[in-house]
């Protein structure tokens, strides 16, 4: 027995002399300083986006008058609903068209930029980033006046060439088409500047390679620019995704959804339906919609580009 | 460090020492001795207008000895309904805030009965229109008090030079300042004629059809004019009748007669549109005039506000009232409810109204005739008949009598002018009104 219990308390003294000197060399592992330091952040970011996150799919599983439990009863009706395939449409078509227009864009202007000299391109950079640093609720007010269906300058303009006058708001088509526009504008920066970064960390022997193998300009670019910029045109094609998805203020500013819902993207008909209608629990089932569709999407990029970071 | 001992006894004699202190001492009324009461209200675009309501919360505040605070908040983007709906989910907030027409049912489970107080005010101010008791009370509760700031009708304000050229109507003989009406020839076929003769002069009806309350309120009393309801007071549907048939057909012809863009109106349309002096007629409280006083005087000087025209089933204008309500979980109530009781008294009713130039409205039937409608100008009276003084319209809000929960939905998604803008661009009437019926079907979800 003694000797059980004197081999029992050396094993604990042991145990507790181990833990210590692991947790000081934890602590000292550089991991471990990263995750303390990041550790605010975390809770910020548990507060801000976790929790909300987590409500909205609460809210989304409740009745309208939010006493009662009904599992996917909101998907179910919001899926019988013709406005809400409208929606879906109209989502799509504004997220894909502009998302495409943005990285075309983007791509061409950073290859302008990229053979501007030197000297002159940081002037060049820094008014291509306009659009994209104003606040866009400030700078789609400057749209809408543009487009305002009884004094657009636009319009007014478009008379001198005996055109017009477009319902740039007021008809469903040009409707979308302003709206699009709109974003694109705003969007296009983002990928130019992106585009320009990744442009110039393509090693210049590449090129040299190319034309001495007798590849022509668009050769050059399919063969060589291109791959080498794949996983910067994955990941902010990607990026930009979620966030026109997810698009609210322009649309709101300049449209509100209308005419005829023509206009109507998710955020939008969800603020529409769960603050305008006070039918919260359908606006969160609405503003989730998407949700699992750009993760699996966000997955394949992702997994995608990862695979190519191996690789390389 | 020594620590001194407290004895036993020492313990007794302080606590008792203290409490016979305490039990003795005389009270001190502190100049906030009644606790705390915040408030939301309206942020009234009238310059100066806030400072009316600060001064009698402030007077109230002085006497009552209770600590006060105001925050103003814009209508501007909804953020009025967004603090609605972040207190409503938070159970934490204002303990008065004001709310607009559909919001205080859509919230009824979370406010304060306020039918104790609601009883005298209007033994001393009169009663309320239906629309009020429609949109304030439930099952016998009143859900708010009936706010003077923000409330409005809105209703026509016509261009008295460009009627009398073009549709040869004189509305200041229609309407004539300190008399009642003599309209009884202003009806919708009139209205149509009219609208038909502004277009031809160049000077359109400036009437939006978008998605924004302007475009469905008047939208809603035309339809009402014909007795049209989408749903109706018990929850039925009742979109496939002749009466919603017939505001349809009237409705395609009165749109070829406005400007061609109106389906993008919004709520700044029509006040541009008359501001601007390009059209003859808008349906709207007098915010538009007042601008127009500001930016554009000609214009004001030859503005007019009046009633509605009449159709087959009555004369209805739109009114939109706020009410003033208490959460359920206010930590205030007794004096939230006295506060509001102080702001409806009618000298402060009276302040408010003059503050904000004759634009806010008393629900009340015996506040419909203060001097600032007669006086206001120019011209002068132009506000006279504003406030329904002689009750010649049925004061009411688009897509009622449904129950509120459902009539919400219909005015919140613009069911009303979407119908119109579908059969006027080319649907046929019953895919048209199928189409309203499954939106109606699935506004009925509980």
């Amino acid at each position: 027995m003694a000797d059980v219990a004197f081999q029992q308390g050396r094993v604990a003294g042991i145990g507790s002399k181990r833990k210590r000197s692991s947790l000081r060399a934890a602590l000292k592992r550089k991991s471990a300083a990263a995750f303390l330091m990041t550790l605010p952040l975390i809770l910020l970011i548990s507060i801000l986006v976790l929790y909300p996150a987590f409500y909205s799919l609460h809210l989304a599983t409740l009745n309208k008058s939010m006493s009662r439990f009904v599992g996917l009863g909101n998907f179910e009706f919001l899926f019988k609903r013709e406005t809400f395939w409208l929606v879906v449409r109209q989502s799509c078509i504004f997220a894909i068209s502009a998302v495409i227009f943005k990285a075309l864009i983007g791509f061409i202007v950073a290859h302008f930029v990229h053979n501007v000299p030197a000297k002159g391109q940081r002037k060049w950079r820094g008014m291509l980033l306009v659009p994209w640093v104003i606040p866009p609720a400030m700078s789609t007010l400057a749209w809408l006046w543009l487009f305002d269906p009884s004094y657009s300058a636009f319009n007014y303009t478009l008379s001198f060439f005996g055109i017009g006058p477009i319902a740039w708001t007021g008809d469903p088509d040009w409707a979308r088409f302003s709206v699009i526009l709109v974003n694109v504008w705003y969007g296009a920066p983002f990928f130019m500047i992106m585009y320009l970064a990744s442009l110039k960390s393509v090693p210049e022997q590449l090129y040299e390679a190319a034309a001495i193998d007798g590849a022509n300009w668009w050769q050059r670019i399919w063969y060589v620019t291109l791959p080498m910029m794949r996983n910067i045109i994955a990941i902010t094609t990607l990026f930009s995704l979620i966030v026109t998805f997810a698009n609210f203020d322009i649309v709101r500013i300049l449209t509100a959804g209308g005419p005829l819902d023509h206009t109507h993207i998710f955020a939008t008909w969800a603020f529409r339906v769960g603050i305008e209608g006070s039918d919260i629990p359908l606006g969160a089932s609405v503003s989730l919609f998407m949700v699992p569709i750009l993760a699996i999407a966000a997955i394949f990029i992702l997994r995608d580009v990862n695979k190519r970071g191996n690789e390389a | 460090m020594s620590r001194r001992k407290l004895t036993r006894r020492q313990f007794v004699a302080a606590t008792a020492l203290s409490s016979a202190a305490l039990i003795t001492a005389p009270y001190v009324r502190s100049a906030h001795a009644a606790g705390k009461l915040t408030m939301g209200f309206w942020d009234h675009w009238v310059p100066g207008a806030n400072k009316a309501s600060t001064d009698l919360v402030n007077e109230w505040a002085e006497k009552e000895k209770v600590e006060v605070s105001i925050d103003y908040i814009t209508s501007q983007g909804n953020k009025n309904l967004l603090t609605i709906a972040a207190e409503a989910q938070a159970k934490s907030g204002h303990d008065i805030l004001a709310i607009p027409t559909w919001w205080a049912h859509a919230n009824s489970e979370l406010l304060e009965p306020v039918n104790d107080i609601m009883g005298p005010i209007i033994a001393e101010n009169g009663e309320v229109n239906d629309t009020v008791k429609y949109l304030g009370q439930s099952e016998g509760k009143w859900l708010g008090v009936p706010a003077t700031i923000g409330s409005q009708i809105k209703g026509p304000c016509t261009r008295i030079d460009l009627m009398k050229k073009y549709a040869g109507i004189d509305v200041q003989e229609m309407y004539p300042a300190g008399s009642p009406p003599k309209a009884d020839n202003w009806t919708l076929d009139t209205f149509l004629k009219a609208a038909e003769a502004c277009q031809k002069g160049g000077f359109p009806f400036g009437i939006g059809l978008g998605e924004t309350t302007d475009s469905v309120d008047t939208c809603g009393a035309i339809f009402q004019s014909f007795g049209a309801q989408l749903v109706d007071a018990k929850g039925n549907l009742t979109v496939k009748t002749d009466a919603v048939r017939q505001a349809l057909d009237y409705y395609k012809k009165l749109i070829a007669f406005l400007p061609p863009d109106v389906a993008a109106w919004d709520d700044a349309s029509n006040n541009k549109w008359l501001v601007s002096g390009r059209g003859a007629l808008i349906m709207n409280p007098p915010s538009a005039w007042a601008v127009a006083k500001r930016d554009a005087p000609q214009v004001a000087e030859q503005c007019w506000t009046h009633g509605f025209p009449a159709g087959p089933k009555g004369r209805f204008a739109p009114f939109l009232p706020y009410f003033w309500s208490t959460w359920s979980f206010s930590r205030n109530k007794e004096a939230a409810k006295s506060l509001l009781v102080h702001l409806s008294k009618p000298a402060s009713i009276e302040k408010m109204v003059v503050a904000s130039g004759g634009y806010d409205l008393p629900s009340f039937q015996k506040l419909t005739t203060l001097k600032v409608w007669a006086e206001e100008g120019p011209p002068k009276g132009t506000l006279y008949h504003y406030p329904n003084p002689y009750n010649h319209q049925t004061l009411s809000i688009a897509t009622s009598p449904a129950p509120p929960k459902v009539a919400q939905q219909i005015y919140a998604q613009a069911t009303l002018t979407k119908m119109c803008l579908r059969y006027y661009q080319g649907e046929t009437m019953e895919r048209t009104l199928a189409w309203a019926e499954g939106e109606c079907e699935g506004f009925m979800r509980t």
